[in-house]
């Protein structure tokens, strides 16, 4: 249901989507049932002149089965839904595959900004890459993401792959995500952050291999600024 | 001060009161029947008020960037009070003032048979309260900074720390609103649990008390029981905006995850503090249409004692991505699941109650129905979000907003309508127009449908909560998509406009509908055997009880109801 | 002012008069408002083992001093209500005034407490731990003040061997603010 709008573009994403699909037919079969006998019932037994009402105490078996039968498989539906539910769960929010890659994730009001590690591979060392609104990431590669805020919540959504978590203050958050296919996507703040949360927005670019080794060549941070020139060499650069 | 306590002779008419002022009986009355009035009345007005907000946002929506009419152009920070304010609105100035300080105040001493509340005095002053928060409340929203934009959920550090949020004095306003409305609820709770519990009528068991007074009942304990930690919140909040302390604000040590458990304590607990006296109006209703006996009190009271206790014991599904441990929730997806179990065996109750009925489809009818079939929608809807895996795309997106309003309007809408059109012959003396009733009914439910599910297809998109404007997210900003906003606002602006009709109707029965007798719809319980509306002191002489309140149809009986205080034999 | 009792209040289908479960009722609302309090500074006080830092400056002497003057008021409320039940309406009043005045005491050493803890720099934003302290303790003396105030309304009706029920009412009051005060003594001041 939700692939009708929006691409699978995550190792996970099917895993999501089968979730959404087997809670719609188990809760769905009963809703409609539900609905259909609840207006069967006002059709059938609407006043009729000389036809009184039943007196009816709720111990009579022959009524009372329409309620035990479908309480019983309502319950043997939750359990499958619940195991389903944690099964997906698990896979997104309690392991962490090993990364390929790590990226970190800032939000801030009202803009993500990402780290990138750079030629190096490495977080946190001087080649890193730092984008405004714009994250490059390499399909089938594992990624984690440290998410961080500098201010109030946020929430780190990319709806193409499924993921999303808040972005605490003084915490640092770590997830995963696997991309499965090239694109461009939205990366949307998923807690309402004050008066820009409207504003906040940035793109996903799901590059092949060349692509984002040339984007990360176009956009590598100079090693050592020179130190004769007076700071008009930056040695950090911040593209977009 | 003269003191004088008769248990027959209290009634209005024998009694010799001096003829009240104006003032005494409108406005420092400590009838309940008066107090209840007044408490419905307010809940209306800011219900429109709400409704309001809900029309300048949505047009905002629909057309973005262009002036609303009857607004103006709406700012984002605009826009973040409006969404903020509707939802607070609606949920502690509507929905707990009229289901259960309205309907609470005025049923419970009736349908128990007695005078009045336990502690009129109290039940005066909680209504006080009540009416200071909803003016602080709107005083709020026209401050310098403007209303609070942080949601009704108020996270910090957002809603804690100005510099944030740019609302300083809305904040604070409406935190103090907000609270002041917790007192008077806890004030007033007091008279409905311990009414209910000790002053009923000689020969009422209770498992003779009708659904709805056992419903405002464990209502109202719940809140007690859970409105606490928020209370402490509160204060907590308070601190943190006004005199710097950091509670929640990790720049000074604080925890902002620990306000969302304080809140979400209470606000789960919360969504059935009032679904509860929502559902106990339809009960009352079904079974006088249907000419039927509830299909299983004790099993509506057993699952909603059931549903109660659960419901302590879900409120982190609210919290599945925002950083809890994600072991904890596991936990939170298993309860949240089952809770489905005792409030689908309830509704499966009131459905089998149809059966072997004799329905009869007027107005009152036909909403206790509707909120059956509505109802239903929002209580499955509620399983995808409960199931964790699939929460983790849903949350904050549209999905959850129409879950939310395919409960909520049940409760706070639909079951009002239902309470107001069966009542009003009680409360006011005078039948309502059917026939205006049932356009009334059909220009709010078709349309309230067409609101809310475009907005399950935009959840389903992805698109996100509190957004005053999706033309800045490309794959948001689709026509398919933008054309879902625009049937949204448009039903929304049809169902505003039909909301004229109630009005119309409400107004003009008032002063010149049918007379109504003392028990138009021929029902059982206590209310109607007294004059419509009830004396000072509902009666002469107070009712003794003889059986249930939903003996209809009995075999062998002459009528095909038989109130609670007619003599006969003892209780089936 | 209604000067007229309803037949709801004297009505007892329970078998316990309505003012003392009235009182019972909000004692649960009162529960959960300190425990949502407690409950928040006990984990958040596990999770900084350096507020056991600050945590050293409370005075113990003084809070088992209060926590002495606490139990003694409701002593003399146990007492007035024995007064009460006997019908001596004048006695009850006496013994809670004494109560009150036991509130006073409690509240005047609390506020030489606090004033020498924030000359010293210990101010409720000064860390976590005083945030607490401040709050949890402010709270609790909120409903002091309360209580006494709702006592001397008692006492003033009791004097004239009117309402004398509601001698035990206000008493169960005052003995549900002794106990929390019971569990904030150890909380704020001996763990260290």
């Amino acid at each position: 249901m939700i692939e009708q709008f929006l691409v699978r573009a995550s190792s996970y994403a099917r895993d999501v989507d089968n979730l959404v699909l087997l809670v719609t037919v188990l809760v769905g079969v009963w809703f409609l049932i539900a609905e259909a006998i609840l207006f069967w019932l006002i059709f059938r037994w609407r006043a009729k002149d000389g036809v009184p009402a039943q007196y009816l105490t709720g111990k009579e078996k022959h009524v009372k089965k329409w309620i035990n039968i479908p309480h019983y498989f309502i319950i043997a539906f939750d359990v499958v839904i619940i195991v389903a539910a944690v099964s997906v769960w698990v896979t997104i929010k309690q392991t962490l595959p090993p990364a390929d890659e790590t990226v970190r994730v800032v939000g801030r009001q009202w803009v993500w900004t990402f780290q990138h590690p750079g030629a190096d591979g490495k977080l946190d060392t001087a080649d890193d890459i730092r984008t405004t609104d714009d994250l490059h990431v390499v399909a089938n590669k594992t990624y984690h993401f440290e998410l961080q805020s500098e201010d109030v919540l946020h929430s780190f959504f990319i709806p193409v792959f499924r993921v999303k978590h808040d972005a605490i203050p003084g915490r640092t958050i770590v997830g995963w995500f696997k991309p499965t296919m090239t694109g461009k996507h939205d990366v949307l703040c998923a807690e309402i952050c004050g008066i820009g949360h409207g504003v906040m927005g940035g793109t996903v670019y799901i590059e092949t291999p060349e692509q984002h080794a040339a984007w990360v060549a176009e956009h590598t941070t100079v090693a050592e600024p020179d130190p004769a020139a007076a700071g008009a060499d930056s040695s950090a650069t911040t593209t977009n | 001060m003269a003191e004088h306590t008769l248990e027959q002779a209290h009634a209005g008419a024998g009694h010799g009161h001096p003829k009240q002022s104006f003032f005494h009986k409108y406005l420092w009355s400590t009838d309940h029947k008066m107090i209840a009035l007044q408490y419905t009345f307010t809940g209306m007005a800011l219900a429109m008020i709400g409704a309001f907000m809900a029309y300048v946002f949505r047009m905002q929506l629909a057309f973005p960037g262009a002036s609303v009419p009857g607004y103006g152009v709406v700012s984002p920070g605009e826009y973040n009070a409006l969404v903020t304010n509707h939802g607070s609105i609606m949920i502690f100035w509507v929905a707990m003032p009229v289901l259960i300080a309205g309907f609470g105040n005025f049923l419970i001493p009736l349908m128990v048979g007695c005078d009045d509340m336990v502690f009129p005095r109290i039940n005066r002053l909680s209504y006080q309260i009540f009416l200071l928060s909803a003016l602080i409340l709107l005083v709020s929203l026209f401050v310098p900074g403007g209303g609070f934009g942080g949601a009704w959920t108020a996270y910090p550090p957002l809603a804690a720390v100005a510099k944030y949020n740019l609302t300083p004095w809305g904040s604070i306003l409406w935190l103090l609103a907000v609270a002041l409305e917790f007192v008077a609820f806890l004030l007033g709770g007091i008279n409905f649990i311990t009414t209910a519990m000790n002053s009923r009528a000689p020969g009422m068991k209770a498992f003779d008390v009708p659904i709805v007074v056992w419903m405002i009942v464990v209502a109202s304990l719940l809140f007690m029981a859970s409105v606490g930690p928020l209370i402490a919140g509160a204060v907590m909040m308070m601190f943190d905006k006004t005199i710097g302390t950091g509670f929640f604000n990790p720049a000074k040590g604080g925890d902002p995850v620990l306000w969302q458990h304080l809140f979400w304590f209470f606000g789960h607990p919360e969504v059935y503090v009032v679904f509860l006296p929502a559902i106990g109006i339809v009960a009352e209703i079904i079974t006088v249409f249907a000419r039927k006996k509830m299909f299983g009190y004790k099993m509506v009271i057993y699952t909603t004692i059931a549903t109660g206790v659960l419901s302590f014991f879900v409120w982190a599904h609210h919290q599945f991505v925002a950083g809890i441990d994600p072991r904890m929730a596991n936990v939170f997806t298993v309860t949240t699941v089952l809770i489905s179990i005792p409030v689908g065996e309830m509704l499966f109750v009131y459905i089998a109650t149809l059966y072997g009925g004799s329905i009869r489809l007027a107005t009152p009818m036909l909403w206790a129905l509707a909120f059956i079939a509505e109802f239903l929608i929002g209580g499955v809807t509620g399983i995808y979000l409960g199931a964790s895996g699939a929460d983790i795309f849903f949350h904050d997106t549209y999905f959850v907003v129409a879950h939310f309003h395919y409960t909520f309007f049940p409760i706070a809408i639909i079951a009002v309508f239902a309470g107001l059109s069966y009542w009003f012959p009680k409360m006011f003396g005078r039948m309502m127009n059917d026939t205006l009733g049932k356009i009334h009914f059909w220009g709010t439910i078709i349309p309230f449908n067409f609101i809310f599910i475009p907005m399950f297809i935009l959840g389903l998109a992805g698109e996100h909560r509190r957004i005053f404007d999706y033309t800045n997210f490309p794959e948001l900003a689709t026509p398919g998509l933008q054309a879902l906003r625009i049937t949204s606002t448009v039903a929304l602006v049809v169902m505003l406009l039909f909301q004229f009709v109630f009005l119309i109707n409400f107004i003009w029965s008032l002063r010149r509908g049918p007379k109504a007798g003392k028990n138009p719809w021929k029902a059982n319980t206590l209310e109607w055997t007294t004059e419509s509306p009830p004396p000072h002191g509902n009666w002469q002489e107070m009712p003794v009880v003889h059986r249930g309140p939903y003996e209809y149809s009995v075999p062998g009986h002459p009528t095909d109801y038989w109130p609670q205080n007619e003599p006969g034999e003892a209780h089936s | 002012m209604s000067d007229v009792k309803t037949i709801a209040t004297q009505r007892s289908a329970m078998n316990i008069p309505t003012g003392r479960l009235a009182v019972w009722w909000v004692l649960v609302s009162e529960i959960v408002i300190f425990g949502g309090i407690l409950a928040s500074y006990t984990m958040h006080r596990m999770a900084h083992a350096d507020w056991a830092e600050q945590a050293a400056h409370t005075n113990m002497w003084i809070g088992a001093f209060n926590t002495f003057v606490l139990l003694t008021s409701s002593l003399f409320a146990v007492l007035a209500h024995q007064a009460a039940e006997k019908g001596n309406g004048k006695k009850a009043s006496r013994l809670l005034w004494m109560t009150i005045g036991g509130g006073a005491v409690f509240l005047t050493v609390k506020s030489f407490e606090w004033t020498g803890e924030i000359r010293h720099g210990f101010t409720i934003q000064s860390s976590g731990f005083w945030s607490y302290y401040y709050t949890a303790a402010g709270v609790h003396a909120f409903h002091v003040i309360a209580g006494m105030c709702l006592m001397a309304w008692v006492a003033g009706t009791a004097a004239k061997n009117q309402e004398l029920h509601r001698v035990e009412n206000v008493g169960i009051y005052w003995h549900f603010v002794d106990i929390v005060w019971i569990f904030l003594f150890p909380l704020l001041y001996i763990a260290k």
